[in-house]
C-alpha cells in the first residue's frame, strides 16, 4: 500500500505522485495538487479531519478521505 | 443629449482574491443586487465613470476557481461567458488574481484568455505577496502572456483608474495560452461546426460541460452527448490533460515573472491558527465570540431602539393632536405609523449582526469555524459549509438558504435548506426582544452577564440543536449516491476592510427595510381596516355595552376599557381570531395572540406591529404609550392576572422560534429547490413542532 497525504504528521512533508480517484483528482488538481508538487501537512481538525495542508503556496484543507487518494512519496 | 457609450465589464476571480473590494471601488453605492435568470444567484451590478464619454457597466460574477464549475454559482460564470445572447455578456473581462497565490489564481486566467474575449488581468495583493517572500512582476506576466497587466490594491483602491484606462484600451488576445486543437479534434469540428462557434476552447467547454447549461435547450444538449459518444470523448481524461498543459504554461511563467527570496512562511496565520483551530480553545473561542454576538445585539441595539420606539409613539401621539379626527388619522396613527415603526425599530439589531457576520467572513475566520465544524456537522448529514448558511440563518434565512449553494453535494445542500429555517433569524429578534423584556427580570449574574442576554442565547440555542436533530432525521431518511466533498482554501487571516463591511451593512440594511417593509406595512394597513370594520358592528356592539354598564355602578374609566375590548371583539379580526383560538387556547393564547400569529404566516416580524395595532385601537388617546407598555398592562380577564405571565410568553417564543412564518422563505426554498414539495415539508414540519412544543412549555409552566 503507497503512502498518501492522510497518513503525514503535521509538520511533515510529501511530493505528490499520483492519484487514486478519478474524479476528485481533477478538483485537487485545479486547486494546485498537481504530481511532483511538494505538500506540508500542517494540522489536523480538533476531531483528527479534516486536515490542512500547505501546497503551491497556499493553505488548502481538506477530509481525510479525500487526503487518501492523493499519493504521495 | 449626447447618449454615452456603454462597455460591460464582468469581474472573474478565484474567491479571496478581493475580487467584491475591487468592485466596491469601482462602484462604490452604486450597486444593485438582482438575479440571474432563471437561477437565484445573487448578480452585483453597478456602474463607474471610465471617462466623459464611456460609462462602464460592472458585473460581479461569483469567485469560481476554473471554468469546470462544481456548483450553481460557478455554472454562472461559465454561462454568462458561453452564452453570447445573454444581456451579461461581457464587453471586457476583468480577472482578479491574488498575487500572493499566483499559480493557482493564473489556471482561471488563462482559460478566460483561451475563450478569445477581451482580457485584462488586476494584480492585487502584491504587497501580501512580498511579506510572503515573493516578488511578483507584472510587467513579465504581461510580456509573457501579450495581455495587459494591471496592479491594484483593491484594499485601497491604488490602481483603479490605471485599471479604468486598461479597460477603455484592451484588444481582443491574439493568441491561446495552449492549444487544445489537438485534444480532441473530430468533437471540436462537429462542435464548432454546429454551433457556430470559431475558438477552440470554447467549443471544448462546451463539448465538457455544455450539458449543465442553462441557455442549452434539450436538442443542443442532446446534439453534444451524441457528438461525445460518437467520437468517444473521454471527459477526465482531457479536462485532466488541460489542467496539467496549462500548469505547464504558468511553471514557465512564474520563473520568469516571480523572484522568490528565502522562504519566508505563513508565520503568522500558522500561528493564529494553532489557537483558533486547537482542540480546546478552537471550540471555545467560536463559542466566547457567538455570545459575544448576542450580548451586544441585545446591550448596545437596546438604547436606539428605545430610541426609535419613543419617536414613533411621539410621532402617532402628535398627529393624532394636529390632524383633524376621522378615518384617515386613525389609519396612519393606529395602522401605519405603529405598522412601520415595528421594522424600524429592528434596523439597529440588523445591523449589528450583518456587521458580525461580513466582520467573520472579511477576516478569514469562517473558513476555520467550516474546519473546526466539518467532522462534527457530518454526523449530521450535512457538511462543514453548512456552518455558513446556519450562522447566517441567524440574520436572515433567505440570503442564507441562497448561500447552500456552495455545497455541491446535493443531499447536504438540500438537508442544510430544510433546517436553515429553524436558526432564530432577525425577524424573530423583536418578538423575542418584546417577550423576554416583559418576563425575564433585567439583572445581572456576576455583575455582567444580562439575565436577558441568556434567555436570548437559550432561544437561539433552542433553534440551532433543533435544526441539527431535524437534519440528523434528514439524514436517515434522503438516499443518495453521489460524493461528498470538502476541498476548500483557509485564506490567511486579514484585517476586515471596514468600508466593505459598511457597505455589506449599508446593503443588507436596506433591502432588509425595503422588502420587509413591503410586507409590514400591507399588513398593518389590512389589519388596521379588519380591526376596525364592520364599523355598524363594533358600534352597536359599543352602545349596547355602554348603556347595559351605565345602568350599572362603574366608573368611567371602567366602562371605557370594556367598551374597547368589546370593539374589537367584534372587528374582522376579533372574529377572526376567535374563530381559532379554540385551537390555540391549550397554547395559552387568547383570540388576540391568535391575529397575530395569523398575520406573522406572512412574515414574523409582523407580531411586534401587530401588536401595536391591536393594542393601540380605543387605546386611551391622551396617554402616550409603547408597545411594551401595553402589552404589559393587558390583563388576562378570566384570571384577572397578567395576559403576558411567564408560561404565555415562553410558550410564545418556543411557537415563534419552531414555526415556518415566513412567506419569502417559502418561496426562496421553492426556487432553490425546483419544487413546491420540499416547502411544504418545511411548513408542515416546522409548524407541527412548533404546535407541540408551545403546549408542552406552557403546560409545564403553567
Amino acid at each position: 500500500m503507497s503512502k498518501s497525504v492522510a497518513d503525514l504528521k503535521p509538520g511533515e512533508f510529501g511530493t505528490i505522485t499520483g492519484f487514486l480517484d478519478n474524479i476528485i483528482s481533477l478538483k485537487l488538481m485545479e486547486m494546485g495538487c498537481l504530481p511532483g508538487v511538494k505538500v506540508r501537512m500542517n494540522f489536523s481538525a480538533p476531531l483528527g479531519d479534516p486536515i490542512a495542508i500547505d501546497v503551491a503556496g497556499y493553505s488548502l484543507s481538506l477530509r481525510t478521505s479525500e487526503a487518501s487518494n492523493i499519493l504521495i512519496e | 443629449m449626447t447618449k454615452k457609450k456603454t462597455v460591460k465589464v464582468a469581474l472573474i476571480g478565484n474567491p479571496n482574491s478581493g475580487k467584491s473590494s475591487l468592485f466596491n471601488h469601482l462602484t462604490g453605492l452604486n450597486q444593485k443586487v438582482g438575479n440571474f435568470p432563471g437561477v437565484t444567484v445573487d448578480k452585483k451590478t453597478g456602474s463607474c465613470k471610465l471617462n466623459e464619454e464611456t460609462r462602464g457597466e460592472i458585473i460581479d460574477l461569483p469567485g469560481t476557481y476554473s471554468l469546470y464549475p462544481r456548483s450553481i454559482d460557478e455554472q454562472v460564470v461559465l454561462d454568462v461567458l458561453l452564452d453570447k445572447k445573454s444581456k451579461d455578456h461581457p464587453d471586457v473581462i476583468v480577472v482578479i488574481a491574488d498575487a500572493s497565490n499566483l499559480k493557482r489564481n493564473l489556471l482561471l486566467f488563462t482559460q478566460v484568455i483561451d475563450l478569445g474575449l477581451p482580457v485584462i488581468l488586476a494584480l492585487n495583493m502584491l504587497d501580501v505577496s512580498i511579506n510572503l517572500g515573493q516578488k511578483v512582476k507584472p510587467l513579465e506576466i504581461a510580456k509573457e502572456l501579450n495581455i495587459p497587466v494591471v496592479s491594484v490594491n483593491a484594499r485601497n483602491g491604488d490602481g483603479i483608474n490605471l485599471l479604468k484606462q486598461a479597460i477603455l484600451e484592451v484588444e481582443t488576445p491574439r493568441k491561446e495560452i495552449i492549444d487544445v486543437s489537438e485534444y480532441a479534434p473530430e468533437v471540436l469540428a462537429d462542435i464548432k461546426f454546429n454551433f457556430g462557434i470559431e475558438n477552440n476552447y470554447e467549443a471544448l467547454l462546451i463539448a465538457q460541460q455544455g450539458r449543465f447549461s442553462d441557455f442549452l435547450n434539450d436538442s443542443d444538449k442532446k446534439k453534444i452527448v451524441d457528438i461525445n459518444a460518437k467520437n468517444k470523448f473521454n471527459h477526465e481524461l482531457i479536462q485532466s490533460k488541460e489542467i496539467l498543459a496549462r500548469y505547464e504554461r504558468i511553471d514557465k511563467i512564474v520563473k520568469h515573472a516571480v523572484e522568490f527570496n528565502v522562504n519566508h512562511n505563513r508565520n503568522l496565520t500558522h500561528k493564529i491558527d494553532k489557537i483558533l483551530t486547537h482542540k480546546v480553545f478552537g471550540y471555545l473561542i467560536f463559542l466566547t465570540i457567538l455570545f459575544l454576538i448576542f450580548q451586544s445585539i441585545f446591550t448596545w441595539a437596546n438604547y436606539p431602539m428605545d430610541l426609535i420606539d419613543g419617536a414613533f409613539a411621539s410621532v402617532s401621539q402628535w398627529l393624532k393632536n394636529v390632524m383633524p379626527e376621522g378615518i384617515l388619522v386613525d389609519m396612519l396613527t393606529e395602522g401605519i405609523i405603529p405598522g412601520i415603526g415595528g421594522i424600524v425599530i429592528f434596523i439597529p439589531q440588523i445591523a449589528l449582526l450583518f456587521a458580525f457576520i461580513a466582520i467573520l467572513e472579511e477576516s478569514g475566520y469562517m473558513s476555520r469555524v467550516v474546519f473546526l465544524m466539518d467532522r462534527i456537522m457530518r454526523k449530521f448529514g450535512l457538511n462543514g459549509k453548512s456552518v455558513v448558511p446556519l450562522i447566517s440563518g441567524v440574520a436572515c434565512a433567505i440570503p442564507a438558504v441562497m448561500a447552500t449553494r456552495t455545497i455541491s453535494n446535493w443531499k447536504e445542500r438540500l438537508i442544510t435548506i430544510f433546517v436553515t429555517p429553524f436558526m432564530s433569524c432577525s425577524a424573530r429578534l423583536p418578538v423575542y426582544t418584546i417577550l423576554i423584556a416583559l418576563v425575564v427580570p433585567a439583572k445581572m449574574i456576576f455583575g455582567f452577564l444580562s439575565m436577558q442576554a441568556i434567555a436570548l442565547m437559550a432561544l437561539y440555542l433552542l433553534g440551532f440543536v433543533m435544526a441539527i436533530v431535524s437534519a440528523w432525521i434528514l439524514k436517515l431518511i434522503i438516499k443518495t449516491q453521489e460524493k461528498s466533498y470538502f476541498i476548500m482554501e483557509l485564506p490567511l487571516y486579514k484585517f476586515p476592510r471596514w468600508k466593505h463591511v459598511g457597505l455589506t451593512i449599508y446593503e443588507k440594511s436596506r433591502t432588509f427595510v425595503v422588502e420587509a417593509g413591503k410586507i409590514i406595512l400591507a399588513i398593518s394597513i389590512v389589519l388596521w381596516v379588519l380591526a376596525s370594520f364592520p364599523k355598524q358592528g363594533i358600534e352597536n356592539a359599543a352602545n349596547t355595552l355602554s348603556a347595559q354598564l351605565t345602568s350599572q355602578n362603574y366608573t368611567e374609566e371602567e366602562i371605557q376599557k370594556k367598551v374597547d375590548a368589546v370593539r374589537l371583539e367584534n372587528s374582522y379580526a376579533g372574529m377572526f381570531g376567535k374563530t381559532i383560538e379554540p385551537a390555540i387556547k391549550p397554547l395559552g393564547y387568547d383570540w388576540k395572540i391568535g391575529i397575530a400569529l395569523i398575520t406573522s404566516f406572512a412574515a414574523r416580524e409582523v407580531f411586534v406591529g401587530t401588536m401595536a395595532t391591536i393594542y393601540s385601537i380605543g387605546a386611551d388617546e391622551t396617554e402616550e404609550q409603547t408597545i411594551k407598555s401595553r402589552m404589559k398592562a393587558e390583563i388576562n380577564p378570566e384570571t384577572g392576572g397578567p395576559r403576558y405571565t411567564t408560561a404565555v410568553a415562553f410558550s410564545l417564543m418556543v411557537f415563534y422560534a419552531f414555526a415556518m412564518q415566513c412567506m419569502s422563505t417559502l418561496a426562496i426554498v421553492w426556487r432553490e429547490t425546483k419544487s413546491w414539495k420540499y416547502p411544504l415539508y418545511q411548513l408542515l414540519y416546522m409548524t407541527g413542532i412548533a404546535y407541540v412544543f408551545s403546549l408542552l412549555v406552557y403546560q409545564i409552566l403553567k
